[in-house]
């Protein structure tokens, strides 16, 4: 077992998951209990995926799905060059996704490094949700995102620092080695512990993204434990990847995601976040993600507070397309703004 | 407005230019029938979409003439390559002209277009993709080298895939050297005459394929007749006995593909979202019009409350409505007839005591339609646990071991398809090797592939189609030559009746 301190979270979460699991949270009781979990057949789940992918969304429906798609996005910038200017100019385009059009929907939030935050809150302005249910997020990655290769206490620190900085939401990711070691006690002490990080003085707590990083993970049946794992521990999302390895989303691994928090919510009534980030770059494929939420686990999750897309290029596909349906004709890369 | 309410995506009839009336294709040619035409619907608006002609049994035997002289003046002299040739062109022509055949599959099967696009028509050019393969190839189909052709197939084909099913039987046939009568299903004409024109187009010899339309006297007089060496048959139970009891006493080549009634067996071990939609897939693809359709639910007791669960919620989600619609899981019942027997055989569900559940769905006003529907608390004596329904209706019942699992999927008259749902690679093998069934799914339902052998123990019938199986059926083995000299004989014979020209060619020999 792990030396981790076992940190107290919100009681109801902790003794939920701690009756769900039979026991305290140690390697051998969280084994047994992600091992309990239905297997994935992965020929079957690709299958569905695909069949979900063939949906075919025109005219009026396209357009709901396309203003929804940009409602749910998460406009990330995760660079070793990213510079207080260059987050401006991403806020900027948060702000008014297509200056042509006043009556074009707002981003969800904008996604960026730790030491970033405080010049996104800055440029968000009276915008910043802080708290409020209108208004754009300010998400940040942290715990030594994206290899998550450092201490605890440095993954701790990386959060509270965030946190006190203005963000509204962290973006964590799980110790993949941990979790491929067996260690999964210590995967979900580190959820719980991130989580309290996530504490502000005010008592009020930021919103926990759990990174699967699921091309690491490489089995259905591992992405589907590590889903269970994260939401245990108390995460709000679970989020497929940190975009800087491949596969990053598919569908496939998406759906089999769609399929737990469905699940989670069968079984305690709780609802639970999903973000599929990295590699969507298309509005046909992220109509594809629409689909198999609303087919799998009803529309009411199609609201940022229940998915999001993590994505940069999407969202002038997405504009593209919205002025297609628009103006009747395609325009061209030149007409929409780049961040 | 809800997200979920798709905007109608129809796909557009642009392609299809049908004609308002359709012949009989003899010889290489559309000719009029002898019998009265009658008229093809659309089952999902009950609109007519063409007249087909009527075949009588004066049809049927210039149909039967005309396959006999193509096979002894033609088809029989050719390389295997040269025939394969013909298959590959065939082949590359239905996918040329895919989208218009799916259309076409639609209007008149009533099945929704994302299945004749995804599933039908690709694996009609699959299937003959896979024998132009064979064609040449024959010395290795595990009858010895240089095996021959029987002669004149007769072939005759149901309503629930009708193109699929033609390519079943006439791509085989004409890979091992046999000309073929085929007759399509009388609510199904449509697919398999515009692949008389696709004939056309390959410029296949005249006369190696004939397409006699009608109704079951046709069929009849086909099966009867008695200058044909083969009868190929796929369709219910009752209508095989007749031709088994037809062909009797006769040395013609049987094989049936007849009813079945699977079991879908789910241990409670199963992956089980894909379960899930195994089970949809099983029994709800197509409407339930499918011969190995998992009709019988046979779910573990443990898990049997969750399962019917999750499987009305997934239910809840199907698209009921417009075939042509691109998000329509459901479509139309194939024809009124149909219609009548499913409702009747769900009725009598309910008075037996089962508990019916089907989701909330509008049916439209016009066309033949049935909810997806789900019956719980079934008993394996309940007839709805026996008998064929062919419909979109699923029997739920439960076991408590894999012993008796095992014993209750076998607990039936049929014996083509069952399916298995374990992440226990063993049990499935254990399971797979003690069930009576052609065909066996692992973690999967209701998948086809031209390699794979197709066919049933018991009552659903016998011989194999596909693969290299399904190439037995059309061929003799070499060995057999003398009987091979007396069946051409007694063919020729039969077809002095009505040609005299044939009989003047014996003569000379």
């Amino acid at each position: 077992m792990t030396s981790i301190p076992v940190v107290a979270t919100q009681p109801s979460t902790r003794s939920r998951a701690l009756a769900l699991i039979g026991g305290e949270a140690t390697d051998a009781n969280l084994r047994r209990y992600l091992h309990g979990i239905p297997g994935i057949d992965a020929v079957g789940l690709e299958q569905r995926a695909a069949a979900l992918g063939t949906r075919s969304i025109k005219t009026s429906s396209k357009k709901r799905a396309i203003d929804t798609i940009i409602g749910l996005i998460d406009l990330t910038t995760l660079e070793g060059a990213d510079t207080p200017g260059k987050v401006r100019s991403l806020v900027g385009k948060a702000l008014t996704p297509d200056p042509g059009d006043p009556g074009c929907p707002r981003v969800a939030a904008v996604c960026v490094y730790g030491d970033m935050v405080p010049y996104t809150v800055e440029a968000l302005g009276s915008a910043h949700a802080a708290g409020r249910d209108q208004g754009i997020f300010v998400a940040s990655v942290a715990t030594a995102f994206p290899s998550g290769r450092a201490s605890l206490a440095v993954k701790l620190a990386d959060v509270a620092d965030a946190v006190a900085a203005g963000a509204d939401e962290i973006d964590m990711v799980i110790d993949r080695g941990a979790f491929l070691s067996g260690r999964f006690g210590q995967v979900y002490d580190e959820i719980v512990a991130v989580k309290e990080a996530c504490r502000r003085a005010d008592g009020s707590v930021a919103h926990l993204k759990v990174i699967l990083e699921t091309g690491e993970l490489n089995t259905y049946d591992n992405v589907r434990r590590a889903s269970w794992l994260a939401i245990l521990a108390g995460g709000d999302f679970i989020k497929t990847s940190t975009g800087k390895m491949q596969p990053a989303a598919t569908l496939p691994v998406t759906l089999s995601m769609i399929e737990v928090v469905r699940d989670w919510h069968r079984l305690t009534g709780a609802r639970v976040g999903v973000k599929p980030a990295g590699g969507i770059r298309t509005s046909k494929d992220a109509i594809k993600y629409l689909v198999a939420v609303a087919e799998t686990v009803g529309e009411d999750w199609l609201t940022p507070s229940l998915f999001r897309f993590g994505a940069s290029s999407l969202l002038n596909d997405v504009l593209m397309q919205r002025q297609k349906m628009r103006d009747g004709h395609y325009s061209g890369p030149d007409y929409v703004t780049i961040d | 407005m809800s997200f979920l309410d798709y905007a109608p995506a129809p796909e557009s009839q642009a392609l299809l230019h049908l004609r308002p009336e359709y012949g009989l294709f003899i010889d290489g040619e559309f000719v009029a029938g002898r019998g009265e035409p009658f008229q093809t619907i659309n089952p999902a608006t009950e609109k007519q979409l063409a007249m087909i002609a009527h075949a009588d049994a004066a049809d049927v035997d210039t149909a039967v003439a005309a396959a006999r002289r193509a096979f002894e003046r033609r088809w029989s002299t050719l390389s295997g390559s040269d025939r394969g040739k013909y298959l590959f062109r065939i082949a590359r022509l239905v996918q040329e002209r895919a989208r218009e055949l799916a259309v076409a599959e639609t209007l008149d099967n009533g099945k929704p277009i994302t299945e004749s696009r995804d599933v039908d028509i690709p694996l009609v050019a699959a299937w003959f993709f896979y024998y132009a393969g064979w064609a040449d190839k024959l010395d290795h189909a595990g009858l010895g080298v240089n095996p021959a052709a029987r002669g004149v197939a007769a072939q005759v084909i149901p309503w629930n895939f009708p193109l699929l099913m033609l390519a079943w039987k006439i791509a085989p046939a004409l890979a091992a050297g046999n000309t073929v009568v085929l007759k399509p299903a009388e609510t199904t004409s449509l697919t398999a005459l515009l692949f008389a024109e696709i004939l056309q187009q390959a410029e296949l010899p005249a006369g190696v394929v004939n397409i006699v339309t009608g109704g079951r006297e046709t069929g009849q007089a086909l099966v009867g007749h008695s200058g044909i060496n083969l009868v190929a048959f796929t369709g219910s139970t009752g209508a095989g006995r007749a031709i088994a009891r037809a062909v009797a006493g006769t040395d013609k080549k049987i094989i049936l593909e007849l009813g079945g009634k699977a079991a879908n067996i789910v241990f409670d071990d199963a992956p089980i979202d894909q379960a899930i939609e195994g089970i949809v897939n099983g029994i709800f693809f197509n409407q339930g019009h499918v011969c190995c359709a998992g009709s019988r639910l046979l779910v573990q007791e443990s898990i049997h409350d969750e399962v019917v669960d999750r499987l009305k919620q997934r239910l809840s989600t199907l698209r009921l409505g417009d075939p042509l619609d691109k998000n329509t899981d459901i479509g139309a019942i194939n024809s009124a007839d149909q219609l009548k027997r499913i409702t009747e055989l769900s009725a009598i569900g309910e008075d037996e005591g089962a508990e019916r559940w089907s989701p909330d769905c509008d049916l439209p006003e016009s066309g033949f339609w049935f909810r997806p529907t789900i019956f719980t608390n079934v008993s394996t004596s309940h007839r709805i646990a026996r008998d064929e329904v062919f419909g979109p209706v699923l029997s739920v019942l439960t076991f408590r071991t894999p012993e008796e699992a095992i014993a209750k999927a076998n607990n039936t008259p049929y014996g083509l398809s069952a399916g298995i749902w374990s992440d226990k690679g063993s049990r499935v093998l254990a399971v797979a090797d003690r069930l009576r069934a052609g065909v066996i799914w692992a973690n999967t339902f209701n998948r086809f592939d031209p390699a794979s052998p197709f066919g049933g123990y018991k009552e659903s019938g016998y011989g194999r189609e596909g693969g290299r199986h399904g190439l037995a059926a059309y061929l003799q083995p070499a060995g057999s030559a003398a009987v091979a000299a007396a069946r051409h004989a007694v063919a020729v014979d039969a077809d002095h009746a009505v040609k005299p020209s044939a009989a003047r060619k014996k003569a000379t020999k």
